[in-house]
């Protein structure tokens, strides 16, 4: 792993072609959809709205036909949801199913679990969140202590989840637990899906600072779940979680948080920019434009069937920095003030993600523990 | 072709361009001995047309060259002369021989069939053999080819490298070659061909004070361990590891775009990211190398000098940063996601 993995890579032809389509979809179903609102991202909810993609074939899009997939090109993905986190289009209810959880299952599940969830997910039908913090265990993964025990033919889970992303609105977790002990803690884990509607699971979520409910804790209380819950190899949960991570930290959801804002300060800015206003929004533009082609490359190495984890948290850091810089930026360019209630759209926007930004660079995975990631990685050199 | 390109031409600097080379050149001013090695490969050909005796190369093919030319801190033009004979082709003139440079800042003007006026901060310039220059005349752009004996030196300066960047008067001298400036080549070609390679230099030059301050890191032991194994030099490391990617690929993205002219988009971003990230990254690396990085006697002062020059030759952050968000300003905000997809402004 080194800088040379991040070769330049542009998007070919036949899935730039998706691009006007789903651009003309965005306009006709988003019309009414109000920049505030688009504001939210990639967190944003509609049930609705994922069904509709579904139906389009733009959710679960890689997977194979078999299962309701397109078996479309990693990059005919990126094009989707480029284009979906650029409008704000709210996408968070299969976000992590079509990110991750599917092909998770497309990669290390049984026939009977793909059977199972990849046709609903590939409808926009099935959502899953992942459970992997716990209140002791947050960047030190490791550590955690949500246990399933073999009962029989069954799992009795016990524990707690927290910081998990639409565990309230999901109907599966993919968790991290201890199936047994290892001489090392990373040993030992195993992930499994459970049915977040089994007797014995709360759901309680968490208002975060700016009055939102996206995160919640979950608690498992001797939940039962079928020996076939387990996904992949009992005990290499670890080895599996980490192998997610390259598809979690790559896309360009890690750097288009602030993009309905950066369109905002443009537009409040006008056509006759100062000039320090031109050289900052010049400035955000040249990362823009940077940071896709980074997360490009790690699409290519993805597709190609490899786990750049490191170049990944490079995009990722990288892009969370750029993400912050964006609010900190609209209010030193702009003599407005940001404001919650009443005051412009922009003022809105401009307070809603001045707050939102902190999160940026918590969410999977903190700044730092990535910059621990990226510093061991060069010696591997 | 970039495979051939960036395995010979590596060999070569590892064979030659060693530290006592580059401070040669420094003290000196211009190390005859190690160009005319270097000419031999004749890299100066890579972009001129086969049937013209050259390698046919495009910009892509060539990105690995001038970012090894950074990480080794080469004191030669030879991105200049690469550059000078890919324009002379595109003009229909006959490429040149021997050193070649670039007015990218210059006040001339054509009377009849004479130029006069000054040519500023030409890279290298007392040393060449011939400098070239855009002039306009009558609505349109043309690109002259100076002799550098015809024209005479207005003050001799040194980037903070050492690095020759010269200003000459020109006066009442008929150019060697003129030709117009065929379109799409933009009247800026100068300042956007310069700003391209100087990024990819950047991008090497960083790389390598990076690769150098990782080793130190492992190797320099404090408290009883490596430092490398404190989490503030691992976060410093980091953050310029976030750079040195992003730099890489702005340069890489920037000379792959250029294939039928310098692309304005591709080189302006590029620009403006390895500028920013060489303040950075040289900060970095002499923040890990402590008080040894400090001294003569060690190497990474040949990469961090040129650093601190090359972000603002052809252009500063600023420069680029300006032109760009008044475009993107222009433009308006319903029009910027498809202009970064498509990767053009029409007004760049």
């Amino acid at each position: 792993m080194s800088i040379e993995n991040f070769k330049y890579s542009t998007i070919p032809a036949e899935a730039e072609a998706l691009r006007a389509e789903v651009r003309a979809f965005l306009k006709q179903e988003l019309s009414d959809f109000p920049n505030i609102k688009r504001a939210d991202s990639w967190i944003g909810f509609d049930a609705e709205f994922s069904r509709k993609l579904g139906q389009r074939g733009w959710v679960g899009m890689s997977l194979p036909k078999q299962y309701g997939g397109s078996e479309a090109s990693a990059f005919s993905r990126y094009v989707v949801i480029e284009e979906l986190l650029a409008a704000g289009a709210p996408v968070s209810a299969h976000w992590f199913s079509d990110r991750q959880s599917g092909p998770q299952i497309l990669k290390f599940g049984t026939d009977a679990q793909k059977d199972f969830h990849l046709p609903a997910i590939c409808r926009g039908e099935q959502y899953f969140c992942i459970g992997m913090s716990e209140p002791n265990s947050g960047s030190d993964l490791a550590s955690i202590k949500s246990r399933a025990i073999r009962h029989g033919n069954k799992w009795i889970v016990n524990g707690q989840k927290v910081w998990t992303t639409n565990a309230h609105l999901s109907h599966y977790m993919i968790a991290l637990v201890r199936t047994s002990e290892g001489e090392k803690r990373q040993q030992g884990l195993s992930q499994v899906i459970i049915d977040l509607s089994l007797p014995g699971i709360t759901i309680r979520p968490i208002k975060d600072l700016v009055g939102g409910a996206h995160f919640n804790e979950v608690f498992f209380d001797n939940v039962e779940i079928d020996a076939d819950a387990i996904i992949g190899t009992e005990g290499q949960g670890w080895s599996q979680v980490t192998a997610e991570l390259a598809m979690e930290r790559s896309g360009p959801e890690r750097f288009l948080s602030s993009m309905i804002l950066l369109n905002s300060l443009i537009d409040v800015i006008g056509n006759n920019p100062d000039a320090l206003q031109a050289k900052e929004i010049g400035r955000l533009t040249a990362k823009l434009i940077t940071l896709r082609n980074m997360s490009l490359s790690v699409t290519q190495e993805l597709s190609e069937g490899k786990s750049p984890v490191w170049a990944a948290s490079c995009v990722k850091a990288f892009g969370a920095t750029f993400e912050q810089e964006i609010p900190e930026l609209a209010q030193a360019l702009c003599d407005l003030s940001p404001c919650s209630v009443g005051g412009s759209e922009h003022a809105q926007i401009l307070a809603y993600l001045m707050q939102m930004a902190p999160s940026f660079s918590l969410r999977g995975g903190t700044r730092e523990i990535l910059r621990g990631i990226i510093a061991r990685g060069l010696g591997a050199n | 072709m970039r495979e051939i390109f960036d395995s010979t031409i590596e060999r070569f600097f590892q064979d030659t361009v060693d530290t006592e080379q580059v401070l040669l050149a420094e003290k000196d001013g211009w190390n005859g001995t190690l160009w005319t090695s270097l000419d031999e490969l004749g890299f100066t050909y890579a972009m001129v047309a086969e049937s013209a005796g050259g390698a046919g190369a495009s910009w892509s093919d060539l990105c690995g060259v001038a970012r090894l030319a950074g990480s080794y801190a080469l004191p030669l033009p030879l991105c200049e002369s690469i550059f000078v004979n890919y324009l002379l082709c595109k003009c229909d003139i006959a490429p040149l021989t021997g050193v070649l440079s670039f007015a990218a800042k210059s006040e001339l003007r054509l009377d009849g069939d004479k130029l006069n006026g000054v040519l500023h901060d030409v890279p290298w310039g007392r040393y060449t053999q011939h400098i070239i220059a855009v002039v306009p005349k009558d609505d349109c752009n043309h690109l002259v080819v100076l002799s550098r004996e015809q024209i005479k030196i207005r003050k001799e300066a040194c980037n903070v490298a050492g690095e020759a960047r010269d200003s000459f008067v020109v006066e009442n001298i008929s150019p060697v070659f003129c030709a117009v400036l065929p379109a799409p080549i933009s009247s800026n070609v100068l300042m956007q061909g310069g700003a391209m390679l100087r990024s990819a230099q950047m991008a090497g030059a960083m790389h390598k004070a990076m690769t150098i301050s990782h080793e130190y890191a492992s190797e320099r032991v404090q408290f009883g361990r490596p430092i490398g194994s404190f989490q503030a030099i691992q976060h410093q490391l980091a953050q310029m590891a976030e750079h040195v990617s992003a730099s890489v690929i702005a340069a890489e993205a920037g000379f792959s775009a250029s294939s039928g002219t310098v692309d304005a988009l591709g080189v302006s971003t590029a620009k403006i990211c390895t500028s920013e990230a060489a303040g950075v990254g040289a900060s970095i690396a002499h923040a890990v190398h402590g008080a040894i990085g400090f001294t003569h006697e060690h190497p990474l002062h040949l990469l961090t000098r040129r650093l601190w020059s090359w972000r603002s030759e052809f252009g500063s952050e600023t420069y680029w940063a300006k032109h760009l968000g008044d475009a993107v300003c222009k433009h308006g905000a319903d029009n910027f996601w498809p202009a970064v997809t498509a990767g053009h402004f029409d007004t760049v």
